[in-house]
């Protein structure tokens, strides 16, 4: 059981996290869980950041370029998260509905 | 350590397949919560302790908190039951597997993810610590995005409040 993790370990696990979103994106119909789970597969691709920054020891530290990498895209995923739930609240005001089969026309 | 690295990666994907399987966008939301710890926890092991931390504090903390707040405002309700078309799932399905394929494939291949975990050997001393060292870089190196991302949280802000408005003048 004690086997050495490798960057492989740590790789496979965000692929198959990002894996999960990428399903749930394409399977739910509720708009809020569509979204929901792209915020599952950012968080996803975060994993591999970390996981590299820390495999990559150079002068006996992690690369810290990918921990402020990560950094930023936390902000703008927060940003993303603000909009598109605004973006979401302005469909339901005009819709009535958060179903992404029932919107499918532009303006009527 | 590598029992723990089990534990919190099961957890974390078992949190991300809760949240695409549960009807009720509430415990969606909750699975959501489990795992990005779980997540947040493998950061930890990994070293990353400031975007070990800012993980839960911003997405379990402010981004789940907004999605209930939503959730609750727009009184979702569950999803009917209603036989989802089975050529949706076996799309879905197909596209999963190709892939999690392609991943392996990748990462059987290369020689670069057969590294085991270097040791770190600065750990002591001032000016050591990753929230030392990131903040250094973000104010030295990294200013200019850093200013971009003020502008970018500035305008979200105003876009928030503009789209939210019920009338506009």
């Amino acid at each position: 059981m004690e086997t050495a993790l490798t960057l492989n370990h740590f790789l496979f696990v965000s692929g198959v996290l990002f894996a999960i979103g990428l399903a749930g994106v394409l399977v739910r119909r509720n708009l809020i869980i569509i979204f929901m789970c792209l915020e599952l597969m950012l968080a996803a691709a975060n994993l591999t950041l970390v996981a590299f920054s820390r495999f990559n020891v150079q002068d006996g530290q992690p690369n810290y370029d990918g921990q402020v990498l990560l950094f930023f895209i936390i902000t703008v995923a927060a940003a993303e998260v603000a909009v598109g739930l605004a973006i979401i609240v302005a469909l339901f005001r005009t819709k009535e509905t958060t179903d992404v089969t029932k919107v499918n026309t532009m303006k009527y | 350590m590598s029992f723990l690295f089990y534990i919190f990666s099961a957890l974390a994907l078992v949190g991300g397949i809760g949240v695409v399987v549960s009807r009720n966008p509430v415990s969606a939301a909750f699975s959501m919560i489990v795992s990005f710890l779980g997540l947040a926890a493998l950061f930890i092991q990994l070293d990353a302790f400031l975007v070990g931390t800012l993980q839960i504090l911003v997405y379990a903390g402010a981004i789940m908190v907004l999605f209930l707040f939503i959730i609750m405002l727009l009184d979702v309700r569950e999803e009917e039951k209603r036989r989802r078309p089975i050529i949706n799932m076996i799309g879905a399905g197909g596209v999963v597997l190709a892939f999690v394929a392609l991943v392996i494939t990748v990462l059987s291949r290369g020689e670069i993810g057969k590294a085991t975990l270097p040791p770190l050997t600065v750990t002591e001393g001032p000016g050591t610590s990753d929230v030392h060292r990131i903040g250094e870089l973000l104010f030295s190196q990294y200013w200019f995005p850093v200013q971009v991302v003020g502008v970018l949280l500035l305008v979200a802000t105003v876009g928030v409040v503009v789209l939210s408005k019920k009338e506009l003048k």
